[in-house]
């Protein structure tokens, strides 16, 4: 595509010709960013790497075109303090695991954090990328621009692909405006309450929610507003305001939570927000209003996956220490040819090897 | 037409279609020879209007066996020729497929057939105080499945998303004949983002059988400005400023000169005629925030010299800003005997920059432009004044077309921000995407369709085409990868 934002840099062309080298030599590569998240996409440890840690910075930010264009590389955290200094953020909230997570690894993961019932997740944002994919060729797809129908939306497509397609050299985001006013409401929940009914309430009826989350019998509202309207926001509600709830909110996201320390086996259950409570067992964090529960299970894998199923969602078993075990939930025959499919039609050689979703072509 | 083949398909189809759905008569087959985009004209082979899933299933079955291409068509509202007929093609009209199957309040998500109508589905909302956001200007009779085909936008947009963001879950046939499904209630998926990939593929990939839809709540307070600018720039300035100070209008539209008068003469809005260009912003949300944002859009407006600033006093006086909007296509109809609707995008700092460029271009072809666009997103849309019947201006308002286009894309934008490429584009996607990126899309294509049967020849112009067109791009005078093979 012609543009001064898709030339290719000298990183971006190493890579391409180590990935090019992999297809005419048969050979595999796993692709890795910091790393934050190898737990959840572990790269091969028999295959070379292709390493996006040098090919990183910020290609161009505009606040006035709500838009940032970031080599993948570039540690989430660095591009957050520079769109934070200019009154915008990611609209997806996304995790820092390790302080040192990419941009790369955000896209190829795919997970939103609190914010993403509410605004969008990195998929809703994703406007255009540049790829190299597995015949090496460094390609261009969609844009700068918030509305773009020209060609397939491969752009979104490469969003929680776990890097299976191709590299990802660098993408434009969507960034929003931070609210002006931002508070969290911390309510005590009596023990025995209904919290999947208290969630709804809030859920249905209060406008303006950022974030709706419960833990340890507490629930964390979030509103965003102009001051009458997060007082009147507040009356409703009830609870306090908890001054110190960014706190809360990242670690959360981030997964810092003593719920979350030293935690087995964890799964992420992603479910339709009207589902209540579930026989998934033992602790959970609910974030997305309900729609998202960490759990702390030793269920069975197949009983905690067909659990979701059966109410709509799916599961994840997200941390686990059996590295052995299937922790994505199986996909239909056709689904899964038409992943095969797909995978064949950008990485013809599989290069990009890895096991997701048995996508391997 | 081969009659041979259309006596085959009709009385294999009849085996499992009902005779009376199936259209072979040159006075049936009239009615569907083009879409909203007329120019483009074409008699499909025959038509049916399947009237259950099963029936579904069965045309793409014979389709395939067949090796016959396969149209599908919803309203036929679109404006790129996405569902112009193919000769010798079956044309699958969806339209019999017009329920509403299930609001479900509690998950804010309707659970609708592809015929049913965009504005159908925030009508039946209504009563529960829901809405489905997205509003093209054609939501009166375009179909949700067509909105899905084209990943179709409208003027709300710029704060609620295009379709891709406001669709949950598809249900799709295959030209394999599996009935799968993409996406859920919940907020992600296991597996690769189907239901992104779908959205927006021009009915080239699969045939859309279900839509489900996110519904938002009704906001409380819904208010519009009017501001009157003196020029373009001005205008345009007041855009990116909006934006700039954080502020996310429900839209945020501008009409230029040509526009207004044109809209002016046919709706009576009360515009300012003497004005270059006018902004409509509306701001929605809870009624302090409302009006809060109201006066912050009220000074950016005044800073950036607007002449003549209105805001709406009631409902119907915010009716009567948008009605010369909304009828701004039909207006300028009335002024011209054919018009020509592009729809490049750019990034919004360009907006003065490429609407001069248009300007130069309209007076070098000696065809009137009128602008009426999405400013909010930059999505443009240059309305090309021409008439049919003089010979060469067809061919000389594409032409302008491809031109505006072409700027379109040198500024960092794109070709099409919500029509869609369809027939329409092709040599545009030519200057867009360079060989290697084309040949991945067709890759794609072939993953879902690898004989590419359903809608071939759309959206994705061959290699071969690029070349006649003469604009492959090439990019400082060197293809990218010349070791690879070309043609």
């Amino acid at each position: 595509m012609v543009s001064s934002l898709n030339e290719i840099t000298q990183s971006g062309a190493l890579i391409a010709d180590q990935v090019r080298d992999a297809y005419e030599a048969g050979s595999c590569l796993s692709i890795v960013g910091a790393g934050s998240k190898a737990f959840y996409a572990p790269p091969r440890p028999d295959v070379n790497r292709v390493s996006l840690r040098s090919h990183s910075g910020v290609v161009s930010y505009e606040p006035s075109e709500l838009v940032v264009t970031v080599r993948a590389g570039t540690p989430i955290k660095s591009v957050e303090s520079m769109l934070g200094s200019r009154g915008q953020q990611f609209p997806f909230e996304p995790p820092v695991f390790t302080g040192s997570d990419t941009i790369g690894g955000m896209i190829a993961c795919g997970l939103s954090g609190s914010r993403r019932p509410y605004a969008a997740s990195v998929r809703d944002a994703m406007l255009g990328v540049q790829i190299v994919n597995g015949k090496g060729e460094i390609l261009n797809f969609g844009g700068q621009v918030i509305k773009n129908v020209a060609g397939y939306d491969v752009s979104r497509l490469m969003a929680g692909s776990l890097g299976t397609l191709g590299v990802v050299l660098q993408a434009s985001i969507k960034v929003v405006p931070k609210p002006a006013m931002e508070v969290t409401l911390v309510r005590e929940l009596p023990s025995g309450a209904d919290v999947y009914s208290a969630l709804s309430d809030i859920r249905l009826f209060t406008p303006n929610v950022t974030g709706l989350a419960c833990y340890e019998q507490r629930l964390y509202v979030r509103i965003a507003g102009s001051e009458p309207v997060i007082s009147q926001c507040a009356a409703r509600i009830g609870g306090d305001i908890d001054e110190d709830a960014e706190r809360f909110w990242r670690a959360l996201k981030d997964q810092r939570l003593p719920f979350f320390q030293g935690v087995a086996s964890l799964w992420r259950v992603s479910l339709p927000p009207a589902t209540g409570a579930l026989a998934l067992g033992d602790e959970q964090v609910l974030d997305w209003g309900g729609a998202l529960r960490w759990i702390q299970s030793d269920r069975p894998a197949h009983s905690v996956m067909d659990t979701a199923a059966a109410a709509g969602g799916h599961a994840v078993l997200f941390r686990t220490p059996d590295t052995a075990l299937e922790r994505f939930p199986a996909l239909s025959p056709p689904v899964l040819q038409l992943h095969q499919r797909i995978k064949h039609a950008f990485d013809p050689q599989g290069v990009f090897s890895s096991d997701y979703h048995g996508a391997e072509a | 037409m081969d009659s041979d083949l259309q006596g085959n398909i009709a009385r294999r189809l009849s085996e499992g279609v009902p005779r009376a759905c199936i259209l072979l008569e040159p006075e049936q087959l009239a009615p569907f020879e083009c879409d909203g985009l007329s120019v483009y004209r074409q008699t499909p082979l025959l038509v049916v209007l399947p009237e259950s899933e099963a029936q579904v299933v069965w045309v793409v079955q014979v389709c395939r066996e067949a090796g016959v291409p396969l149209v599908t068509r919803g309203a036929g509202t679109g404006l790129s020729g996405g569902a112009l007929p193919i000769e010798n093609a079956v044309l699958l009209v969806m339209t019999k497929f017009s329920r509403i199957l299930h609001i479900d309040t509690d998950n804010r998500v309707a659970r609708v057939q592809p015929g049913v109508r965009n504005l159908a589905i925030t009508e039946a909302a209504k009563e529960h105080g829901l809405y489905y956001a997205p509003d093209p200007s054609s939501q009166i009779a375009c179909s949700i499945g067509g909105n899905v085909a084209e990943n179709a936008g409208g003027v709300h947009c710029l704060k609620y998303g295009l379709t891709v963001h406001n669709i949950r879950q598809l249900r799709y046939v295959t030209i394999d004949g599996d009935v799968l499904t993409a996406g859920s209630l919940a907020y992600d998926n296991p597996g690769y983002d189907l239901l992104a990939l779908l959205t927006g593929s021009e009915g080239m990939l699969a045939v859309i059988l279900e839509v489900v839809v996110a519904l938002l709540p009704i906001p409380q307070s819904s208010r519009a400005l009017l501001a009157s600018f003196s020029t373009v720039e001005a205008a345009s300035e007041a855009v990116a400023a909006v934006i700039s100070e954080g502020i996310t209008p429900a839209g945020l539209e501008m009409m230029d000169n040509p526009a207004i008068r044109a809209a002016e003469d046919f709706i009576h809005a009360n515009y300012p005629v003497d004005a270059a260009a006018i902004l409509i912003c509306e701001l929605d949300g809870i009624e302090d925030d409302v009006e809060q944002d109201l006066q912050r859009v009220s000074t950016i407006f005044r800073r950036a010299g607007a002449s003549e600033l209105r805001i709406a006093q009631d409902d119907e006086e915010r009716a009567l800003f948008w009605a010369g909007r909304k009828a701004a296509f039909p207006a300028v109809g009335r002024i011209s005997p054919d018009y020509y609707c592009m729809d490049g995008t750019i990034p919004r700092k360009h907006l003065a920059q490429v609407l001069s460029k248009i300007a130069a271009l309209s007076e070098g072809y000696g065809l009137r432009v009128a602008n009426v666009f999405h400013a909010g997103d930059g999505n443009l849309h240059p309305l090309i004044l021409f008439d049919a019947n003089q010979p060469g201006e067809l061919k000389k308002a594409e032409d302008l077309g491809t031109e505006i286009l072409a700027s379109c894309v040198a500024m960092g934008g794109t070709v099409t921000g919500e029509h869609g490429v369809g027939m329409e584009k092709l040599g545009a996607m030519c200057v867009q995407f360079n060989a290697p990126e084309l040949s991945q899309f067709h890759a794609l294509k072939a993953a879902f369709d690898p004989d590419s049967l359903l809608n071939p020849g759309k959206a994705v112009p061959t290699l071969h085409r690029c070349a006649e067109f003469g604009a492959m791009h090439v990019h400082e005078g060197a293809l990218p990868h010349p070791d690879l093979p070309r043609f």
